[in-house]
């Protein structure tokens, strides 16, 4: 540190100094992400936010129409209540499930199994796997009449399966259930989590009388929150931008019980080519997604847990 | 020690059984226990690889063998019928071709630009370098669809609709989650190594070329897997950008498959074990990076 300070002042005043230097090593490098943020992100964000009070698409003259769009948008457009009710549904169903289901999954991999790297690795790969080829397949175990789920329902004595993504009722909650294949990647985390919990809590614990329960809601559980709602953070992000599988497997139907906000914002665009409508769309789900990343993370303080705030 | 009176002697006796019953007892339960561990485990693995197996099984069959019940796990006889058929149906090789080159990439842009961007984070103090990363970690957070429309328009107008760059280009850029992922694993490695190749004379690209990027191999192993399984997975991309069949990837060209033969199962079920054998190959090669990669982060694959 010290020849760092004493360098300039020995070469003359015109050569810059070691911290200068640093500053624009610094900037140079993280160049490539800056140019990407303003030309990927924040660019198109403005871009977005003034093509949102425009009549749009491209073909005619774009017309001024100032919130129009957000007025309609929000007062009648039924289709867009119903794509964004199916969507939170789905959010508020789906993420939680899959919280719950990683984190048995996690401990029951947590008991000092035979075997783990194999148990984990056929709980992960469906994770890893992801697309149309997993929504194609899913489409075939829910076939209602050669389909295995519906076959195996049928053997145990429900003569009348739904016929699930056929089905108004039964669409959504088949899209729920296909979900819970791909919680291992949580799971993983999880399971890190639950290894990174001290062993000397729980023998304390068990000195002091506990039952697997109490430790369970007094140790592993607070432990965990900090994972917990990371995960869940991340997870109602994704689900609000359900997409794939409705596109793939349902096209929105029967009549619109799968229709998410993202599909219907690419119809919009994509299809109908409205992209000023179709970009106040997006500004709206952006603004609904916020408000409920923003609730979590205000929510956080009541329930997260994080170790050394005792200590503070 | 003295002699033990008869009556002492009998409780003595007794308390041993009964420490031995009750250890007897607490083992049996422990054993009860792992019993329904390893059940649980086995019942959850079954229903978990079952849709692989079943996918496997169909892509074997002929059509008539996929409406029997209950299906055979192993179909008699085997057939290649649906591979074969399903290949030659439309472009597959090309398909094939596409999605590797996006895939390729996808992986040299974001591992140059990423572990450059994430070194700059970790290592070099400059200005305002907190309140940037605080960006970068929120435009993570960023829903796509914002984006998407204004993109779409941006790319027509550059004439880049109808070809492969939208997919790559910004890979270039550095993604948000890679950058994360090699700045959290940058900041685990002793700064001593590269403050002493400081005071050898190097320069930062040196320091990071030949000092850096040896020891973070590992993460940047685990930024290609991911990007790969990224660029491999993204059906929004090719949906909005590609026009011609010729520049299909594989996620669109399943599209394809399912719009004009979608309810011959065997030969859907062919394409996608098809669609799915890369991701799962690299999985076993490389499943304890990409673990090592979501601990690291917090984040899903």
């Amino acid at each position: 540190m010290k020849t760092e300070a004493l360098r300039p002042a020995q070469r003359g005043s015109f050569y810059i100094t070691q911290r200068a230097r640093e500053e624009i090593a610094g900037y140079l490098c993280i160049l490539p992400w800056l140019l990407g943020f303003l030309l990927f992100t924040a660019g198109p964000m403005i871009y977005s936010q003034f093509l949102s009070y425009y009549q749009a698409n491209f073909l005619t003259e774009s017309v001024f129409v100032g919130l129009d769009n957000y007025r309609h948008l929000l007062l009648q457009y039924k289709l867009w209540g119903i794509a964004l009710r199916n969507t939170a549904t789905y959010a508020f169903v789906a993420v939680p499930l899959h919280v719950v289901l990683a984190m048995m999954l996690a401990m029951l991999l947590n008991q000092q199994v035979k075997g783990l790297a194999v148990w984990r690795t056929i709980f992960y790969l469906p994770a890893v796997v992801q697309g149309v080829a997993v929504s194609l397949l899913w489409i075939w175990l829910f076939h209602p009449n050669f389909g295995p789920i519906s076959g195996a329902l049928r053997t145990i004595g429900i003569t009348n399966p739904p016929l699930w993504i056929w089905s108004e009722e039964w669409a959504m909650p088949a899209l729920i259930i296909m979900s819970t294949w791909g919680v291992g990647g949580s799971m993983i985390i999880y399971l890190a989590g639950l290894q990174g919990v001290p062993q000397s809590f729980y023998d304390a614990a068990s000195i002091d009388g506990a039952d697997v329960f109490q430790r369970f809601r007094h140790i592993t559980l607070p432990m965990m929150t900090p994972t917990i709602f990371f995960s869940l953070v991340m997870g109602l992000i994704g689900a609000w931008q359900m997409f794939t599988q409705s596109f793939v497997m349902t096209q929105g139907g029967p009549n619109n019980a799968t229709l998410t906000a993202v599909l219907l914002i690419y119809r919009k665009a994509f299809q109908e080519f409205y992209m000023g409508y179709a970009s106040a769309m997006a500004w709206v789900l952006f603004v609904i997604i916020l408000f409920f990343t923003l609730l979590v993370f205000r929510s956080s303080a009541a329930w997260v847990y994080y170790e050394g705030e005792l200590a503070r | 020690m003295t002699q033990l009176s008869a009556p002492q002697e009998m409780t003595l006796v007794a308390r041993e059984a009964m420490i031995r019953r009750s250890k007897a007892h607490a083992s049996v339960l422990r054993a009860v226990g792992r019993a329904i561990i390893y059940l649980l485990l086995l019942a959850g693995s079954s229903v978990y690889l079952f849709p692989f197996l079943f996918m496997l099984s169909t892509s074997l069959k002929t059509l008539q063998q996929t409406f029997v019940w209950p299906p055979q796990m192993i179909p008699k006889p085997l057939t290649l019928e649906n591979y074969i058929e399903g290949w030659n149906l439309l472009p597959t090789a090309s398909f094939y071709k596409n999605t590797f080159l996006v895939a390729a990439l996808n992986i040299t842009g974001t591992v140059l630009s990423s572990t450059l961007v994430a070194y700059g984070f970790a290592r070099l103090r400059f200005r305002g370098r907190n309140v940037l990363f605080m960006i970068l970690l929120s435009t993570m957070m960023l829903p796509g669809q914002v984006t998407m429309i204004p993109l779409y328009i941006g790319f027509s107008r550059i004439r880049w609709v109808g070809t492969l760059k939208p997919l790559f280009v910004p890979s270039f850029f550095g993604n948000p989650f890679h950058i994360f992922l090699l700045r959290q694993f940058l900041m685990t490695i002793p700064r001593e190594l590269d403050d002493a190749a400081k005071i050898d004379g190097c320069g930062y690209f040196r320091t990071l070329v030949s000092i850096v990027l040896p020891l973070v191999i590992p993460a940047v192993g685990v930024v290609a897997i991911f990007s790969f399984t990224g660029a491999w997975n993204d059906f929004m991309g090719p949906l909005i950008y590609l026009r011609r069949l010729e520049q299909y990837t594989i996620a669109m060209g399943l599209r394809m498959f399912q719009m004009q033969g979608g309810t011959h199962m065997g030969r859907l079920m062919s394409m996608a074990v098809l669609a799915l054998l890369p991701q799962i190959i690299i999985f076993f090669f490389a499943q304890k990076q990409m673990v090592q990669g979501v601990v690291l982060t917090g984040i899903k694959g």
